[in-house]
Order: structure tokens, then sequence, then C-alpha cells
């Protein structure tokens, strides 16, 4: 048997201090000889446990064994043949809870750094070839067209793969770019954008063609799409509705949605200001409520856009948190402070509708609840103000209504969320599709693109058995 | 890219941009508006539709030179382009037949109320327009509007055309002297659009009023453009822009359009001095 090599290799990162002053990557991805010692230390199981792990089934052992034969045109093959978005997967999938469980040496707290090798392929391709869907065979083209409605990570994957097997796509955007979440969402410092557009680069190389600013339901209907030469429809809308927690002074000036506040600092780089348009207010001091990715993205934005002091604010502990631990770290060690089993009840104001700070309350665990986390639960007479003049409230987001009002044929659960079949992302309409976060409400990356993937092939068999 | 097509000054400050868009041609209603975005670094903002050609396959836009990003727009010409504009966006105004209908306007929105006026005549409402302007100069489209009204009342600030003292004094008279109205919507600054809501709430006359909050999408998803009504919490863009005159909380509208008073005096030093 093969020596058994725990020493996972490190990612190497911008130093705290200076990355609190910048919105470039905070994460600098492996060099080849890290990559090659990484992916040396994976044994190559006979029966590989990762790929299970993997939604999108990855021939994880296979990509590792090319970087270990240095032969990286193969590892990128691999990869590609199932993952048409691998820089950014590499980036923000969370595989502590995917292949990287499972892998056998998961147990010993040193499972094989898969998403950095991921990355490392991906950043090679950037590097040494143009991103070009020549490199795979087309088929020839069916003459069939389908409209995908949003650019996220669900509607291009569901178009890369279909443009593949020969099939004329156009994607409708609401917005005036392409990238859903990853691009007005998640920070540059996080998945720097020439790699979204690298990557989105790609899908269009392989013929797909994207209609920005059409809000579909505002300027088109889908029964007009479907009227108008696309014998196809997938919905790919994400849950685009930011949640807010309907407390008294919510709407005061100082109280952003995570989805404001990481839409004027993202989409539209309001670090950037004055010579970028769009405001953003900072503030001395910021809390930010919630305690998954979005309110560590919201958080450490708020600390590079120079606040004095930022606090996560979360009801519960720290080890119910849905962030990523690599992202919660990396707050920590930006000076992000945590406030577990905090929750506010009221925002306070000034005479002018300014926020000058938060009534809380304290909170103790209870019981696990239906997510299995332990419930928080009030401590009365807990009550105590914090001091702050900016409060982002990152509780999540569910799906916007705004394709619900314009369709009278589709379906939806009470939660807003499109009904649509777990295996195929068939909906009730015929020749409609849906998958991604409007159909599974909010989720990860990966899952939506898992689910573009299985809706792209029931969408051909559907349009090679029609004609 | 949007092409302009055509440009034209209206009066000091206000300008007309007709931009090729097809299919916003054929889609736009009364009452809904457009977000758009000059260039890579501009800013995301709303405009009301304020006339369609579908034949043409164009859309129209009146706006007022207010900070940045108006100012740069009015440096456009014929011929240029915007990176973005995407529409139509909120809710159509309720155009029925609800009898006397009084259309009020001041400043800019004088050129997009329009629409309303006129989809409310055609629905066999009698259309008052009250259009109030700071003075005779600024005075546009007077023709337009009294096509587009069976009775057009214009009022300036100074009295230096048509009947002197701001609108809602005007209404005031109207509903005073025993006019009877059947409902009324009403376009411009927020405070006109309050004082208006405020003269008829006595008399019960439904007062729709557009609110122009701020936004950045414009479809609902990042809670920008929020107001009060009815003690509810509503977007603007997708529940609005036309809201119940009555029910609004005009004190936090007025809080939250100022929330960057700062910031927008930085940019237009920054990009204009
Ligand atoms: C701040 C933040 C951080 C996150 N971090 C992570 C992470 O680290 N790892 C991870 O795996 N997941 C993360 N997620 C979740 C992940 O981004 C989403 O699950 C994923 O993007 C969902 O993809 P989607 O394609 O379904 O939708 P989206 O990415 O939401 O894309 C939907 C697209 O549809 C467009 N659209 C909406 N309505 C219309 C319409 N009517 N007409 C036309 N277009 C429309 C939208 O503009 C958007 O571009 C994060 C989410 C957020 C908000
Ligand atoms: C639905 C809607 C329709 C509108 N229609 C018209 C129109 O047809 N013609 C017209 O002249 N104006 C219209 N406005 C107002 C117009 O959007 C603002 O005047 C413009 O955004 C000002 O931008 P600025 O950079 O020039 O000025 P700034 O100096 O940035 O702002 C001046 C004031 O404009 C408002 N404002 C600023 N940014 C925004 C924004 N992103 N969204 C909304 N308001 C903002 C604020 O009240 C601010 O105090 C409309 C607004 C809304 C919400
Ligand atoms: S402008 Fe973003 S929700 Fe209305």
């Amino acid at each position: 048997m093969e020596k058994i090599n725990l020493n996972r290799v490190p990612m190497p990162k911008q130093k705290p201090k200076t990355r609190i002053k910048n919105f470039d990557e905070v994460a600098l991805g492996y060099n080849s000889q890290q990559s090659k010692n990484e992916a040396d230390r994976c044994i190559q199981c006979p029966n590989p446990t990762c790929i299970e792990g993997c939604p999108v089934e990855i021939n994880i052992p296979g990509f590792i064994k090319a970087i270990k034969d240095d032969d990286m045109p193969e590892a990128l093959k691999i990869l590609k043949e199932k993952n048409s978005l691998p820089g950014i997967c590499g980036r923000v999938c969370p595989q502590e809870v995917q292949c990287e469980e499972k892998c056998v040496f998961s147990k010993k707290g040193a499972p094989i750094a898969i998403g950095r090798l991921e990355r490392y392929v991906a950043d090679w391709e950037q590097e040494h070839l143009k991103s070009s869907g020549q490199s795979f065979i087309k088929l020839k083209p069916t003459g069939k067209r389908v409209a995908v409605v949003g650019a996220g990570p669900a509607g291009l994957t569901v178009s890369a793969d279909l443009a593949k097997l020969g099939h004329q796509v156009t994607i409708f955007e609401a917005l005036h770019t392409p990238g859903g979440v990853l691009t007005y969402g998640i920070p540059n410092f996080r998945l720097p954008k020439n790699i979204v557009n690298s990557e989105i680069d790609y899908v269009k190389s392989l013929g797909v063609q994207i209609e920005l600013d059409s809000v579909v339901g505002k300027k088109m209907t889908i029964d007009e799409l479907l009227d108008n030469n696309f014998q196809a429809v997938f919905l790919g809308v994400g849950a685009g509705l930011p949640m807010f927690l309907n407390i008294p002074g919510e709407n005061l000036n100082g109280v952003y949605s995570a989805n404001e506040f990481l839409t004027r600092a993202n989409l539209m780089k309001a670090y950037k200001f004055p010579d970028y348009y769009t405001p953003i207010k900072i503030g001395k001091r910021i809390a930010v409520i919630g305690g998954g990715n979005v309110a560590m993205d919201s958080a450490r934005t708020a600390i590079r856009l120079g606040s004095d002091e930022v606090s996560i604010v979360y009801r519960r502990s720290e080890v119910e948190m849905p962030a990523r631990q690599e992202e919660i770290e990396n707050a920590k060690e930006e000076g992000i402070k945590f406030r577990f089993l905090t929750n506010p009840k009221k925002f306070l104001g000034d005479e002018k509708y300014w926020l000058k700070g938060m009534e809380c309350n304290k909170m103790k665990l209870g019981k696990p609840d239906k997510s299995g986390r332990r419930r928080p639960i009030t401590i009365s007479d807990s009550e105590f103000i914090m001091h702050v003049d900016i409060a982002v409230v990152a509780l999540g987001t569910t799906p916007n209504p705004l394709i619900a009002a314009s369709d009278k044929d589709l379906e939806f659960t009470k939660k807003g969320t499109i009904i649509a079949d777990e295996k195929t992302g068939k909906t009730t309409k015929p020749g409609v599709w849906a998958g991604g976060d409007i159909a599974s409400g909010s989720a990860t990356v990966i899952s939506a693109m898992g689910a573009g993937q299985r809706a792209a092939k029931s969408i051909h068999d559907y349009l090679m058995s029609s004609d | 890219m949007y092409k302009i097509i055509l440009k034209q000054k209206l009066a000091p400050k206000i300008h007309l941009l007709k931009i090729k868009e097809p299919i916003l041609a054929k889609k736009s209603q009364p009452g809904q508006f457009v977000v758009l975005k000059i260039d890579e670094e501009g800013e995301r903002i709303p405009l009301n539709i304020a006339d369609w050609d579908e034949n043409e396959g164009s859309i129209d836009v009146v706006f007022f030179e207010k900070g940045a990003t108006t100012l740069k727009l009015a440096l456009l010409n014929e011929g240029d382009s915007i990176v973005s504009l995407a529409g139509p966006l909120g809710l159509p105004t309720q155009i029925e037949k609800f009898g006397h209908v009084v259309c009020i306007a001041a400043g800019v929105a004088a050129g997009f109320i329009i629409p309303i006026a006129k989809a409310m005549k055609q629905k066999g409402n009698k259309v008052t327009s009250l259009i109030w302007q700071k003075n005779k100069k600024m005075v546009f489209w007077e023709n337009r509007l009294a096509g587009a009204s069976d009775r057009l009342i214009i009022a300036t600030e100074d009295g230096s055309y048509g009947q002197k003292g701001p609108a809602p004094m005007i209404l005031k008279k109207m509903l005073e002297n025993g006019d009877t109205i059947d409902r009324i919507n009403v376009m411009g600054p927020g405070p006109m659009l309050k004082a208006c809501s405020d003269i008829t709430s006595p008399y019960g006359i439904k007062t729709i009023v557009s609110l122009h909050s701020i936004m950045i999408d414009g479809i609902g998803m990042c809670g920008s453009c929020r107001v009060s009504v009815g003690g509810k919490t509503k977007f603007a863009c997708v529940d609005g822009p036309d809201f119940d005159g009555h029910q609004v909380d005009w004190k936090l509208f007025s809080a939250r359009n100022n929330i960057y008073k700062n910031e927008e005096k930085i940019a237009v030093e920054q990009h204009f001095s």
C-alpha cells in the first residue's frame, strides 16, 4: 500500500492586513509544485467515493491523476466533460460537505484538496489556452431553439450543455451583466470577475447568445417565447427577493438588504465611487445580521470599504452557522467581530430617520428544529443596545414573484418556488423546465449547475423526440 | 447598445431622448418606466417612458438635469448609444372609466404624464391636466398636453404664464368651487405628491401618486426602493410606482430619497467641475 500523506498543502493567501485594503482575490491559488504535491497525495481509490459527493459527478481521481502525470490538457478535458464552470466551482463550492467529505482521508482530517486542484486546472487553462468551445466536438446543428431565462449558474450550464448537443440557445437575462449571483452577489475578493467573465465567454464560444436587459415577465412572457419559435424554455431565474426581519425601523436610512449592499458594491462597483457613479453608505460601525455565506460576504465587503468596526450578529452559536468554515476563518482573520446568540428586536433611528442603533435580545439554544440545528430561544429581559450606523440584513432570499405574476400555467409551492421534477426539471407547463434556486430555494452554485445539467438532458430528449 | 435617434431640449435643463428599442416600443404601457445605464461606470437610473412609437421602434424619455447621471445624459447626442436599457418596468397605471380624472404634474413630469392623460381620455374619462412649472420658460409641450386632455390648466410659481400659484393650491380651489373629481393621478416631486394627497384626503378622492424612490435593479431584487404604504413595506419598482397617496408614509419617503445627498454632491464635483 502507498504511504499515506496527511499533509494537505495549504492555500497561499493574501495577508489579512493587506487584503482588507483591496478587493483582489484572497486565495492566491496553488503553483504547479503545490498542485503536484497535493495531487500526489491522492491514492486513486479503485472505488472512489469522492465522485458520489460531487453533484455533477466529475471524474475526480481521473483529473487528479492527469495532474500527477503532468498532462494538464487531459486534466482540463476530464473536468470540462462534467463541469462547464470549473474556475468558479473550484472557488466557491462547499467541497468540505461534498466531494472532500467523501474522500477516504476525510476521517483523518486531511481530505485531498479537490476544490483547490480543480481551481488550479481551470486557472491553468486561463493562462495557457484561450477559453474556447472549439475543443469540443459540437454535434450537428439540430435546428431546435431553446430560450433560457436567467444567466446564473443554472442557466449558463443548461445553455452550454444544450449548445454542445447542437441546439441553438438564447439566454434572456434581466440585468446588464450575465452571471447571476456570481456577478452581483459574490464579491471579487472571493470570486474574481475576470474568472466569471471568461467562463461566460466559454459558454458564448459554444454559440450561445445572451440577450441582456431582458426581464422575462415584463419585456416578454414565457408564452411569447414559446410562440416565438422557441421549442423549449428553461427558467433559471434564481431566488432574488431579499428577506427582511420584519421588525420596527427596518426601512430607516442605513438599513440595507444584503442584496442591495452587495449589488451596489459588486455589480455597480460602488467601491470605486466616485469614478463609478453608484454610491454606497459605509458607516463607522456596521452590523451584519445573519450567519451564512451572504453575511460573510457582506461583512468582508464592509471592512474593505473602510468601516471601522464590522460585527456579524447571529442568533445561534458558531457551530450552527451555515457559512463555509473557510469563509468564517477568513472573516475572523480580517478582524470581523462575531456576536453569537444575539437577535435584533428593533432598529433605532434619529429624528431624520437615520439608523443609530439596534435593540437586541440575548438568545440561548433549545432543542433541535426542522433544520437539525438547535433552535434559538429569546432570553427574557435580556435587551441591550448595539450602536451601529449601518445594518445589513443577510437572512437569505426567496424566489422573485415577478415570473409567477406573468404566467398562469406554472405552479408554485407555498414558498414561491416553481414546482419542477427533481430528476428532469420539468415543470407543470408543457415545454417549460426550471432549475437552480428558483426550483430548490436558495442553495449552491453546484446544485444549480447540477439541475441545469439534468434539465439539458431532459430538454434534449424532448426536442429530439418531437418534430 | 441602444442608440439615441433624437435629442431635443424642451426647456432649461429638460431634455427629450428618443431611443431605439423595438420591443419596448411594442410593450410599454402608461405609467411604466425603464432603468438605463449610460456606460461602464454609470449608475442604473429609472426614467418614465414618456411615449413610444411602434412603427419607428423607439421610446421617448424626458429628464431633468439633477445630478451626475442626468448631467451626463444631457451631454449625449443623436447617434450616441447607452449600454443598458431595461423595461418596461413597474405596474402600468390603472386606466378605467372613472369619470372626471385630474392629471397633475410638476416640472419634468409634465412630459411623462401625457400617456396617462391620453389613455384616461381614450377610456372615456373627462381629463383635466394641471401642470405646474417654475416660470414661463419652463413650460413645454403645451400643445401635446392640450391634445391629451379635455382641459389644460397651466400654472407657474411666479405667475409669468397661466395661473399663478402652486398646483395643490389650484386643486384646492377647484374642489372648493365644487368641481367633482373622481380620480387624481399625480407625478412630480415628493412634497407636491404629499400636498395634493393631503388636500384630497378629506374629500375621499382616490389620489394615485407615482413614487420615485431610489432604485437599482428595478425588478424587486434589492429593496432599495422600499416605501411604506398603509403600514406595509412595498417595493416601488414592482408593487408600484403608483400608490394610494393617502396611505403613503411621506416622512419616510422623503428621508429615504435623501440617503445619498452627500455622495450626490461629490459625484457632481468629481465629474462636472
Ligand atoms: C452573497 C452570496 C454568496 C454566495 N456564496 C456561495 C458560495 O460560496 N458557494 C455556493 O455554492 N453558493 C453560494 N451562494 C448561492 C449561489 O450563488 C446560488 O445558489 C446560485 O447562484 C443559484 O444559481 P441560479 O442560476 O439558480 O440563480 P442566480 O445565480 O440567482 O441567477 C439567476 C439569474 O436570473 C436573472 N433573472 C431573474 N429574474 C429574471 C427575469 N424575470 N428575466 C430574466 N432574468 C431574470 C437574474 O438577474 C440572475 O442573473 C451565494 C449566494 C449569495 C447571494
Ligand atoms: C420610477 C421612476 C421614474 C422616474 N422617471 C423620471 C423621468 O422620467 N424623468 C426624470 O427626470 N426623472 C425621473 N425619475 C427620477 C430620476 O431617476 C432621478 O432624477 C435620477 O436618478 C437622478 O440621478 P442623478 O445622478 O442625475 O442625480 P443624483 O444627484 O444622483 O440624485 C438626485 C436625486 O435623484 C434621486 N435619485 C438618485 N439616484 C436615483 C436612482 N438610482 N433611482 C431613483 N432615484 C434616484 C434621489 O432622490 C436623489 O436625491 C424617476 C424615478 C423613478 C423611481
Ligand atoms: S429597485 Fe431593487 S427592489 Fe426595487
